[in-house]
Formats: C-alpha cells, structure tokens, sequence
C-alpha cells in the first residue's frame, strides 16, 4: 500500500478564502458608507468580472472559445422585460431571466458543441445575431428603438441602486462559489482533459458531450445574470446594445490579460479593465484601439497574462483547482 | 501459457468489420476474437490496419460494416466513452496526455470517469497505476514536461485506473531501451498474471513472444495468420507480407 496524502488546500489557498469572505462583507455593507457614484461603479465591476469568469470557464477550462456569449446577455435581459411585462416584481425577474436564458442554452448546446474549434465560435456569433433578429420581432421591444425597464424607474433612485448592486455582488458570490467548486469536482477535471484531448478523454470514460453541456449552460446563465444586471443599471433595452459583440470582446481582453486557464486571471483581467475604462473610456476611438494593441501584445508575448507571470515567478497559487499527490513524510508547503 | 483459449468464449470479438475511409479500404471483414484471460499479439507491416481495429474495438471509429460483442453483448453503436466504463482500455500508439493537467491529476481523472470511483477510492487507484508504470515520483509534473517514455508510461497508467478487464496495447513498447522493455515486459507478465486480458500490437516481436498465448498477424486490412506463435511466423504468407513491407 503506497502511503501519501492529497492536498487540494493550500495554506495560502484557505487564507485566500477567509480574506474573500470578508471582503465580501465589507462590499456588502458598502452602500450605508459610501456614495451612488461608487455604488454604481462597482455593480459594474461585478458585471465585468462576472463575464470574465464566465469566458474562462467556458474557453480557458473546457476549450470552447466562444465570440457569441453576448447571446445569453442578451437573452437574459430580454426575458426579464418579458417577464415584467407579465406582472412579475422586477428583481425577481432579473434573476428567474437569466434561469431562463440557461434553459434557452440546453437546446443551443445540443446542436452547437457538435462544432469544433472555429466553426464553434463562428456559430455562436450567428447564434447571438439570430437571437437579437428574433428578440426585434417582438413588439414589446420595437425593433431597433429598443425599450425601458419602467417599473424600476418607478422605485425610488437610491433605493433601486442599491438593490442592483447587492444583486451584482450576491450573483458574482454565488458564481465565482459555484465555478470554484466545479473546477475542483470531477467535471472540472473531465473538462480540462477535454480541452486537452477530446477523443483521449472519451477513451478514459468520460461523456465528452455531457460535460460540456454543463460547462456550456452554467457559462451561459453566468453571462445572463450579468446582461439582467446590466439592464437594472442602464434600464434601457436595445438590441444592438444587449446583444453586441463588444460584450465578448471585453471577455476575450479581460481573460487575455488576466490570466486564461487560472481561477484568479480573470478577476484581475476585470479589475485592469475597469480601471482602464474609467480612466480612458472618454476618449472613444483611441480608447478602443488602445483596448486592442494590448490584447494582441498579450497574446503575442504574454499569452499566460498576468496571473500566469506572477505564477512562474512567484509560484503560488491562491485559489487553486488542481489535486496535489504527498507522498507521506513529505513536508507541506506552506 | 495458458491452456487452450479457444475453449473459452471470447470476452471480447468482432466479425466481418470493414472499414473505409472514402475509396480506402483500411479493414476488410475482419474476424477477431480474445478469450478472458488471454494475451494476444498483432503483428503486420505499417498500413496494414492494426490500429484502426483498435479504433472500431474500442469505439473511437465506426466500422462501415460488421459487428463488435463484448462479454456476448453487441457494442457496435456504443461509444469510446461507455466502452470504457464496461472494461475495454486502450492506450495511444502516439501518446495523448492530457498537457495541462499533472500526471495524477491525468490518472485520477480516469480513475473517477473510467471505474467509477471517488474521493480516496479513486486517488488510490491512481496511485496504484502510477506505481505500477514507475511514475509515482513523477505525480505532481505536468503532463507536458514528460518526455517519450514517460508519457508513454502515463498511456498504461491511465489506462490501468480505469480498472480494465481487456485492455489494449498500441506499440506500447516502441522507442524503448532494451532495458525499459525488459521491465515493461514484467510489468505486463504481471497484468496478465492477474487476470486481465491483453490484445498488444507491436513490431518487436522478442517482447511479444515473452507474454502473449496467441499472435495474429494482418496485412493489408486481412488477418493472415493466427495461431500459436511459432507457426504463424513460419507461416509463408506471413514471411511474404513481412519481407514485403516494413520489417521492424
């Protein structure tokens, strides 16, 4: 009998967890102290960080790069106005919208993970633009004018401003948790062997479809809860807005950037961009070419992004997703 | 050696599988069959269509025509995926790690998906197949640091926690040292001493010789020859087909 232990939680990796958990509840008690403005900002943030995790999962973890997951935020929003217009209280809405556009997601799935590589990626992009033709058809949303979410103009500001970022802040709580504990099951390790190599991984015995068709529907409502955020700040629907291809572009840099194939790239990737928008995002065009030449010197020269950098010449992991083998009488790190 | 294979049904067989790939005929309604217990070889120049029986016995390829029993099962439409949760492992002529994963990480996962186990069952069982292919002190490097052998080493060792009852051998001992195969020959003694079925494709003939019950030789998607080894290499049109092709 060979005698040894399995790590999968380092000292680091449990301290990591206690300071999360306590920065969540600062950020949880955030809008007694500080301003609107502030408040604001940082729903934003949660929706970037949200997206970001969501692309990783899908892309970096299950190897389905994917330039359509503006679909599922679109979709989200649009069930949400839907389901107000039926008579549904507003924030509930938001939340069983975005449930909604991970079931819209089961069907999609079962058709598009037949494709690989590009014609994959491809395939969402028409999906998404399919989905936002569709969604115009519907008078309720009037074609390309777009609409409102009036009944949250109805609360009063401050209120609906909070209300929206604790949403923000319970959703990214209730993914990150969620993604966290995925990657470290055994679905996450099957999708990562998937990624890796699709017809090695069937030949161990894993349900190559299956798996991603829980990665595929969990990055899905991921992306809706973000798109049903989004709509509680900006209140306006348009199609074009919702339903743009921009949305995956931010996902594509903050991943790139952060960190693909790591837990914690992603949220740093969010952060950078950001930071990066409030600072620049007034100068338009410039801004968005700025966006651009970073992306590509990161996938040039960077390709691990930021998180992977600090990995290699660091070398420790925060949240880590893997399994460590001990053979006993070896010491822990620490 | 064991007694005499035919005598015992066969765990796992196909029968008249053909299969081609657009104009190419690659098999040409092959019989085949293993008994429980049983190691066979399968020998045959390059091209001949050892490797994609492989395919079509362990799912991976659709045969175009012809069926394929496991335990008196048919398992024709079954995919690689539920084959190898029924018992059929196979390891890769070219060795397919998993790059981004460890080496445990690599055989714990196909410990959990291929038998089923969990939580410290299935860490056990991979580090049984680690030790097994000599690379437990290998555990923690990626997949992608490992060089030839080892990431043939790995082939096995995902293979094995799968917990197979037949397993299949691609050219598992290929651009071995005389003494790394003297050592891989043990190894899989000792698999075959434990009651696992062995069907094992390779050119070096010496190593085959030093397990196998029963070698087949095919050549040009037929199988030629099958028997007790010594008569199917003395066998013309085994010498033919040899002399013909790629001699290993």
């Amino acid at each position: 009998m060979i005698a040894y232990e399995i790590e999968r939680w380092t000292r680091s990796g449990k301290a990591t967890l206690v300071a999360a958990a306590a920065v969540l509840l600062v950020l949880a008690m955030l809008p007694a102290l500080a301003n609107g403005l502030l408040i604001d900002k940082l729903t934003t943030l949660f929706i970037y960080i949200l997206l970001a995790v969501m692309w990783n999962l899908l892309a970096g973890y299950a190897g389905l790069v994917s330039v359509g997951q503006q679909a599922f935020f679109g979709v989200g929003g649009y069930l949400a106005l839907r389901l107000v217009d039926a008579g549904m209280t507003p924030y509930l809405a938001l939340v069983v919208g975005a449930v909604g556009a991970g079931i819209v997601a089961i069907p999609i799935s079962s058709f598009a993970l037949r494709l690989k590589g590009g014609e994959f990626a491809i395939a969402m992009w028409v999906i998404a633009e399919a989905l936002r033709i569709v969604v115009m058809f519907d008078p309720l949303v009037q074609g390309e004018t777009g609409t409102s979410l009036l009944a949250l103009n109805a609360l009063d500001p401050d209120l609906r401003r909070n209300l929206t970022y604790w949403l923000g802040l319970g959703s990214l709580a209730l993914i990150l948790s969620v993604t966290y504990w995925l990657l470290r099951s055994r679905i996450g390790a099957a999708a990562q062997a998937i990624r890796d190599d699709e017809e090695a991984a069937a030949s161990i015995g894993i349900d190559v479809m299956r798996i991603k068709q829980i990665i595929f529907v969990l990055a899905a409502f991921g992306c809706a809860l973000a798109g049903t955020i989004w709509l509680a700040s900006a209140i306006t629907f348009l199609p074009r807005t919702n339903f743009g291809v921009q949305w995956t572009v931010f996902m594509l840099f903050m991943v790139l950037v952060g960190g693909l194939r790591t837990f914690e790239g992603p949220i740093i990737g969010a952060v950078i961009f950001f930071l990066l928008q409030t600072a620049f995002g007034g100068l338009g065009v410039w801004y968005l070419t700025g966006l651009g030449v970073i992306a590509v010197c990161f996938a040039l020269y960077l390709p691990e992004g930021l998180w992977g950098l600090w990995r290699q010449r660091i070398g420790i992991d925060l949240l880590s997703v893997g399994v460590l083998f001990r053979p006993s009488g070896d010491r822990p790190t620490p | 050696m064991s007694g005499e294979p035919a005598m015992t049904p066969p765990v796992l067989a196909c029968s008249g599988i053909d299969k081609h790939f657009g104009a190419l005929k690659v098999l040409n309604a092959v019989d085949f069959a293993v008994a429980s217990g049983e190691a066979v070889g399968i020998v045959g120049p390059n091209g001949a269509g050892k490797t994609t029986l492989f395919g079509v016995l362990a799912g991976a390829i659709p045969p175009s025509g012809g069926s394929v029993r496991y335990g008196g099962v048919d398992l024709t439409g079954t995919g690689a995926a539920a084959r190898c949760r029924s018992g059929i492992a196979r390891t890769h002529q070219v060795p397919r790690p998993f790059l981004g994963m460890s080496v445990f990480e690599n055989t714990m996962t196909a410990a959990q998906f291929g038998a089923g186990l969990s939580g410290r069952a299935a860490a056990d069982c991979a580090a049984e197949a680690l030790e097994r292919t000599a690379l437990l002190h290998h555990a923690n490097r990626p997949a992608a640091a490992l060089g030839l052998l080892d990431r043939k080493r790995l082939e096995l060792a995902r293979a094995l926690a799968t917990c197979p009852r037949v397993i299949l051998l691609d050219e598992i001992g290929g651009g071995l040292t005389e003494a790394e195969l003297g050592l891989l020959i043990a190894l899989i003694g000792k698999l075959k001493g434990d009651g696992l079925t062995i069907v094992w494709i390779e050119h070096i003939l010496h190593a085959l010789l030093k397990v196998i019950d029963r070698l087949v030789c095919m050549s040009a998607g037929t199988v030629i020859a099958e028997g007790h080894p010594d008569a199917v290499m003395a066998d013309p049109e085994v010498r033919r087909a040899y002399l013909g092709g790629a001699v290993a």
